[in-house]
């Protein structure tokens, strides 16, 4: 078997390994998997509206998967997306209240504003790693609780005391009438349409810039691009700054799309971390952020069906996709087992 | 309010919320002494306070007053187990120990809610009845200005964890196994040429890793929450990771941290009673341990340096 399509199976081996170490545990405290699966899967594709909350569900998820992709391919690991993307929110939401203007400025102005913020976040670990080496895992982990609390903080001041913002003017909203009618008036938005133009802006700054190729360098081997003449720093700077920016972006979606204002908050999204998941189910490319980002973005949304339809909490979808980034983690594992596998059909034959 | 009263208010208080973290903490320098990143904490907590608080709520009626103790051993016999899965991806199938990581966290929140709903059939779990509880330790409690700050209306938990950092100092420092750790952890190829496991070590270290946040986290729930549900442990594994590290990866370094973080945790939540502090926006406790830590790291606060081979899986015959 070619190492290309080891490297397609190592994600789908792990995803079919996910959803039966779910049934097992369904059946195991006395859940029908069955219906449990079922029950999913209406909660994803059962009418237009499901579909158009999937959607929905599944935009932040494509640039939460970026942002972690992005400094992956730079030889970055950065777990702080999911507090540049809080701050982003902040942001967003922040810009949508504080002033009205026309669309045409308001709209990508709020937009900016998130992507800036969440750069901004990204920023520090980048500034601290390239000039201090410190690890950027420690420091974008500190970064998220510090994004917590300032953002809780901020909201507390802008609102006087309560724990949202106004919801912003309409003159900064994602919304869409034409979206809203084709989906039954879901909360399906136009950050879809972001989204994935941030996809095809991820694949051009990686494929065609030099940038793109610098960084990636830089991600392979610091010190032979070192030698190669390339500055070091400044790439692992941008590469967090970039990767900051998508971040932001996504929480953009949140506030200017979905929700429409900002909530302080008792604990993380949790759309960062799986933002992990779906950078390494995708394998860090910008297509496979679209698989990753689809699947998960449609389990979460779909296992909201789950307790009503089927009487199963919806953390069993947390655990399968636990349970499959384990897997896409142990993929040495998975490879070295298909290898065998593989062999031993060589063998027969 | 004079100075000494604040103090008699504070320090105790601190000393409370430290606790926890020093168990976490020094599970954490075990496991990255001998190269394994730990990031699981968090989650190995979250079991240890599941388990512990259900446990607790099964058993009172069988143990009685000494339920909380015993809860104790089940949550770290399943944060154990549970930082086995963590092992095995990170030593065996040389996974990325981050991400490994990453999904214990996951696994254990969504597991432990999930058991929770199908056993209690809502969000959070009961309240415990049987729980740690505060006493005056005789005679050292009389003792002036040192009795009313260490000595009185103290949890027994938080002598039991300031021992186990003492115990951890002295089996990192002082014995075989002990520098076999170190040196599986700073240089495994060089410590597998003399003749050590360096797999064997390292699953040992992530186990005791475990086992101690397992206690770390059934503590915290039976001192400070008494139930469990959602957002009971809410980054106290990640706080822990971050004392470790502003420790320096030393474990007396590590329960001085801790302290310095619960003292922090208690000025940010009993601060509002308090002249001069209360003055001090609450924000500004709330994130210090975490830009303390960026600070430890970035070499403000004296050089913070990892085991050398942190993170790296280690494979037999590769330079």
């Amino acid at each position: 078997m070619s190492n290309r399509a080891t490297n397609l199976l190592v994600p789908i081996v792990s995803v079919i390994l996910g959803l039966l170490v779910g049934a097992v545990i369904m059946l195991a405290s006395g859940y029908n998997p069955l219906e449990g699966y079922a029950a999913l899967w209406n909660g994803i594709f059962g009418d237009m509206y499901t579909i158009g909350e999937t959607i929905r569900q599944i935009t932040p998820y494509l640039l939460a998967g970026l942002a972690v992709a992005f400094a992956f391919r730079s030889g970055l690991f950065n777990i702080g997306v999911e507090g540049q993307l809080i701050v982003g929110w902040f942001a967003a939401a922040y810009v949508g209240v504080a002033v009205e203007l026309p669309k045409i400025i308001h709209l990508p102005l709020a937009i900016i504003a998130a992507a800036v913020a969440g750069a901004l976040w990204g920023f520090v670990p980048g500034l601290l790693k390239a000039k201090f080496h410190v690890h950027e895992v420690i420091v974008t982990i500190m970064m998220n609780y510090i994004a917590l609390h300032v953002t809780n903080a901020l909201i507390r001041t802008v609102s006087d005391g309560g724990d949202r913002t106004e919801s912003i003017f309409a003159s900064a909203s994602l919304r869409s009438e034409f979206l809203e009618n084709l989906t039954e008036f879901s909360r399906l938005h136009l950050g879809i349409v972001i989204a994935l133009l941030m996809v095809g802006v991820m694949w051009f700054i990686l494929e065609k810039t030099t940038l793109g190729f610098e960084l990636k360098a830089v991600g392979f081997n610091q010190n032979a691009s070192q030698y190669a003449g390339m500055n070091v720093n400044k790439n692992i700077i941008l590469a967090m700054v970039i990767s900051g920016a998508f971040a932001g972006l996504g929480g953009a979606m949140e506030a200017l799309g979905t929700f429409e204002y900002v909530s302080s908050k008792g604990g993380f999204t949790g759309i960062g971390f799986d933002g992990i998941a779906v950078a390494l189910l995708g394998m860090n490319t910008p297509l496979g952020v679209i698989f990753g980002a689809t699947l998960f973005g449609s389990l979460k949304y779909g296992a909201l069906n789950m307790p009503n339809a089927a009487g199963i909490p919806i953390e069993i979808v947390e655990i399968v996709i636990a349970v499959i980034i384990f897997f896409v983690a142990s993929g040495y594992i998975i490879r070295l087992l298909l290898l065998r596998a593989s062999a031993k059909k060589k063998e027969a034959k | 309010m004079s100075f000494l009263d604040v103090l008699y208010f504070i320090i105790p208080s601190a000393i409370f919320y430290a606790a926890p973290l020093i168990l976490v903490a020094i599970g954490g320098v075990f496991s990255e002494r001998s190269g394994v990143v730990n990031i699981g904490l968090e989650g190995l907590m979250v079991i240890g306070a599941f388990v512990g608080i259900l446990f607790n709520l099964l058993f009172a009626d069988t143990f009685g007053a000494a339920t909380p103790w015993i809860s104790l051993i089940a949550a770290m016999v399943a944060a154990l187990l549970l930082s086995l899965l963590h092992a095995v991806a990170s030593i065996s199938f040389r996974a990325d120990q981050v991400v490994s990581g990453v999904a214990i966290n996951l696994l254990a929140v969504a597991l432990s809610l999930y058991l929770v709903k199908r056993i209690f059939d809502k969000g959070q779990t009961d309240f415990i009845t049987e729980r740690f509880s505060r006493y005056n330790v005789p005679f050292l409690s009389d003792i002036p200005v040192i009795g009313p700050l260490f000595f009185t209306s103290v949890y027994n938990t938080s002598f039991f964890a300031i021992g186990v950092a003492f115990v951890a100092w002295f089996i990192i420092y002082k014995t075989p196994f002990g520098l076999r750790l170190r040196a599986v952890g700073e240089h495994p190829m060089a410590a597998d040429t003399m003749g050590i496991n360096v797999a064997k070590m390292r699953y040992v270290a992530v186990m005791i890793s475990g086992a101690l946040a397992g206690i770390g986290g059934a503590i915290y729930a039976q001192t400070i929450t008494n139930d469990f549900g959602h957002a009971t442990i809410n980054g106290q594994g990640f706080m822990a990771l971050a004392a470790m590290i502003f420790g320096k990866w030393h474990p007396l370094g590590a329960m001085g941290a801790a302290l310095f973080f619960g003292f922090a945790q208690s000025l940010s939540i009993v601060g509002s009673s308090i002249p001069i502090i209360q003055e001090i926006p609450n924000v500004f406790l709330l994130i210090l341990p975490y830009v303390l830590t960026i600070f430890a790291l970035a070499g403000f606060i004296g050089r913070a340096n990892a085991p050398l081979a942190n993170g790296k899986p280690y494979i037999k015959g590769q330079r």
